[in-house]
């Protein structure tokens, strides 16, 4: 143990290593943590302009720019780049350089492991952006993956499977990681009921992860093998059965919804209480909901599946579970509301996007409990009232959580306080620019314009255009984030360790910059 | 002091909860392929999905004259299989436990021999159990000589316990070519 002690204290000494080995053989989880979301932003440019394609093709009806094909490769890789490659690593990003700092840890438990599930990303993306170049295109079947249409992609079939597989390996990895260090490395005194809320939401997002990625994994390595090894897992011809693949991948893909918004309800929990200078309302209300959410996450995957044809008692039970979760997500939503009650709110940039989080999140879920309904499901199935609905638990749900975090904490990361001024100018261009894109969408569904498809009826135009204008300035406003973080990073007045007039917890104890090594002797907690 | 121990080996406590959480993936995994059994016991079971028994059921008639119930006889040929294929009648009233015999039509127009294989399908999903077959074409592949013609039975009985809100009931067929695995990736490059 001596030996190690010296090492540590070599440590101390020098910092980072300098160049590239600092990135490529990075064990530090505040490195880890800035290469997640830095790829993660990297990423929600490259699914924004697949987005830029789809929205400019549906700007007007008829055929504009791209042939159907391409259209639907756009749709298909706009959701996997923004699902895998965007919301997924940001949320990972912001756990490993939070989590840490939380619960009063020196690093995340296995750094080593934290380095392999970073670096397998790029290789992920890589891979799957170059099916784009392939023979039959990039993947065109949506990102659910349906066969047997799944099974029509070109050469890029294997290539989709691998990269599905990588990304899946790199989230458990991240999420063993993170379970490890909770459970683990809490400084002496944290009891698991004294975490600040990020950590548990994350903790619950973690189980959620190592339970429902490896049944994706299953789902898509029956698709390869059906392809290429003549099983008939799907295959009807052999005995298979193609409505399966569907119980399969929704059995994951409803939980993986939540693994989207879970880390997002911890984020707001953690802003709101600081602005409103009130501590938050019903802190164990709040860990019991989200483990609730958790569980029922997996007893409701059938509501995607409504018009697959399904006996009278199937359809109400997944009815019935689905708006159970309104329950506990209802009791959420209003703790933020009673935590801002009364309080002496002011609204920074990190706040008025946890604000806009509350309020577009929760039309959100109202528009899934409409969807939840069986009868009208078999109306808005598969419309773009599905896509609007989606998009607002996704966008102002989980992205403006992302927003909120980054704003939170940047000065705790960079040391300096970033420009308020263009901040604010940012959220009102992607709070106004998110409503203007996605809201008229609710009405195409209901008029019944169909999702995935490149043309429509020409009573659908006008909504179209407003929604393909939104979407532009939507897109482009997010250069803003860009250009505030480089300018933060870079420069400006030095942030306090507290930061923000009414923040608690171990990291506001640290100094900004956060110090290359912190907690190394843990804190005592009060 | 806790350390980031990046050097040294991984203290005990951590591997183990490291250890016992890959074993949960990998068993989530494995639970991933047992979806699969539980599907289809659980399509067999209560006929959700419509899915019927594939093996010849064994029945005694006793016919309830008293009922009739309407039989439609559907048939489709998957993908661009080259097979002509239909029901020689496309509907018929029948008496709960009577048997009756019915015979569909296939041709194969391809200039070589070929094997299909007939999947079923009852709807409503809630008949499916009750409409039973002592003898189907489906219960086997059908290897074909190059363009041959042949007429093939089907022998069903609907059992007098079917729901009484049941009136239609729809048998329908899917065509599917068998190929040897090797041909099956040549066509679908």
């Amino acid at each position: 143990m001596t030996t190690h002690a010296a090492d540590h204290d070599h440590h101390d000494d020098h910092g980072p290593v300098k160049g590239w080995r600092r990135w490529v053989y990075a064990t530090n989880h505040k490195d880890i943590g800035t290469m997640y979301l830095v790829f993660a932003l990297s990423m929600f440019f490259v699914g924004g302009a697949m987005a830029f394609v789809v929205r400019a093709e549906l700007f007007q009806p008829g055929q504009q720019f791209v042939d159907p094909g391409f259209f639907n490769q756009m749709t298909t890789m706009h959701a996997l780049f923004m699902i895998f490659g965007g919301v997924m690593p940001a949320f990972v990003g912001l756990a490993n350089w939070m989590i840490p700092l939380q619960v009063g840890a020196p690093d995340m438990a296995l750094p080593r492991m934290n380095n392999w599930s970073f670096w397998i990303l790029p290789f992920a993306f890589t891979m799957l952006f170059s099916t784009l170049f392939m023979a039959g295109g990039a993947p065109a079947s949506g990102w659910t993956m349906y066969p047997p249409l799944v099974l029509q992609t070109g050469n890029a079939f294997p290539f989709l499977i691998l990269s599905v597989h990588l990304m899946g390996i790199s989230s458990i990895m991240g999420s063993i990681n993170v379970i490890v260090t909770i459970m683990n490395m809490r400084a002496p005194g944290m009891t698991l009921l004294k975490m600040p809320l990020f950590t548990w939401t994350w903790l619950i997002t973690a189980y959620l992860l190592i339970l429902a990625m490896p049944v994706l994994a299953g789902a898509v390595t029956m698709l390869l093998t059906d392809h290429y090894a003549a099983t008939s897992f799907f295959n009807a011809g052999g005995g298979g059965d193609p409505v399966m693949f569907q119980h399969i991948f929704w059995f994951f893909g409803h939980p993986e919804v939540y693994i989207m918004i879970l880390p997002a309800f911890g984020v707001v929990s953690e802003v709101i209480p600081t602005f409103a200078r009130k501590k938050l309302f019903g802190y164990s209300a709040m860990v019991y909901a989200t483990a609730s959410i958790a569980f029922l996450s997996f007893i409701v995957w059938a509501h995607h599946m409504f018009t697959v044809g399904m006996p009278l008692s199937g359809g109400l039970f997944f009815m019935f579970a689905t708006m159970m979760i309104a329950v506990p997500t209802g009791v959420k939503v209003f703790n933020w509301v009673a935590t801002m009650w009364r309080g002496s709110m002011t609204f920074e940039t990190p706040m008025l996007f946890a604000v806009a989080f509350v309020f577009l999140f929760t039309i959100g879920g109202f528009s899934g409990l409409m969807l939840a309904i069986v009868p009208a499901d078999l109306q808005y199935h598969d419309t773009y009232f599905v896509v609007a609905h989606f998009h607002y638990v996704l966008v102002p749900g989980a992205v403006f959580g992302i927003f909120a975090a980054v704003y939170y904490w940047l000065p705790k990361w960079s040391g300096n306080l970033y420009d308020e001024k263009l901040g604010k100018i940012h959220f009102w261009m992607s709070a106004i620019f998110v409503n203007v894109t996605f809201f008229p969408q609710h009405f195409l569904g209901l008029a019944g314009m169909p999702r995935r498809i490149p043309d429509y009826a020409t009573q659908f135009t006008d909504f179209n255009m407003i929604s393909s204008i939104g979407a532009f300035f939507f897109g482009t406003s997010q250069l803003l984030l860009v250009y505030i973080v480089i300018k933060c990073v870079r420069g400006g007045e030095k942030a306090s360790s507290r930061v923000w007039e009414g923040s608690h917890g171990l990291e506001w104890t640290l100094p900004s910059p956060a110090p290359y090594h912190s907690f190394e002797t843990p804190p005592s907690i009060d | 002091m806790i350390e980031p121990n990046i050097e040294g080996p991984v203290p005990q406590s951590r591997a183990r909860l490291a250890g016992s959480l890959l074993v949960l993936a990998v068993a989530m995994f494995g639970f991933g392929y047992l979806l699969v059994p539980l599907y289809n016991i659980l399509c067999e079971i209560t006929g959700l999905n419509g899915k019927v028994s594939v093996e010849a059921a064994i029945v005694t008639e006793a016919p309830d004259m008293s009922r009739e119930v309407t039989i439609e006889f559907m048939s489709s040929v998957n993908a661009n299989g080259a097979w002509e294929f239909e029901p020689v009648v496309t509907k018929m009233s029948v008496h709960p436990g009577k048997l009756y015999t019915i015979e569909y039509m296939a041709r194969n127009m391809l200039e070589q021999p070929t094997t299909g294989q007939a999947v079923p399908s009852v709807a409503p999903g809630v008949a499916a159990r009750y409409f039973q077959k002592t003898e189907c074409f489906c219960f086997t592949e059908q290897a074909f000589e190059a363009t041959e013609k042949r007429l093939m039975p089907v022998t069903f009985i609907v059992d007098p316990e079917l729901p009484g809100d049941v009136e239609l009931i729809t048998l329908s067929y899917t065509f599917f070519t068998k190929q040897p695995p090797a041909v099956a990736a040549n066509t679908r490059d």
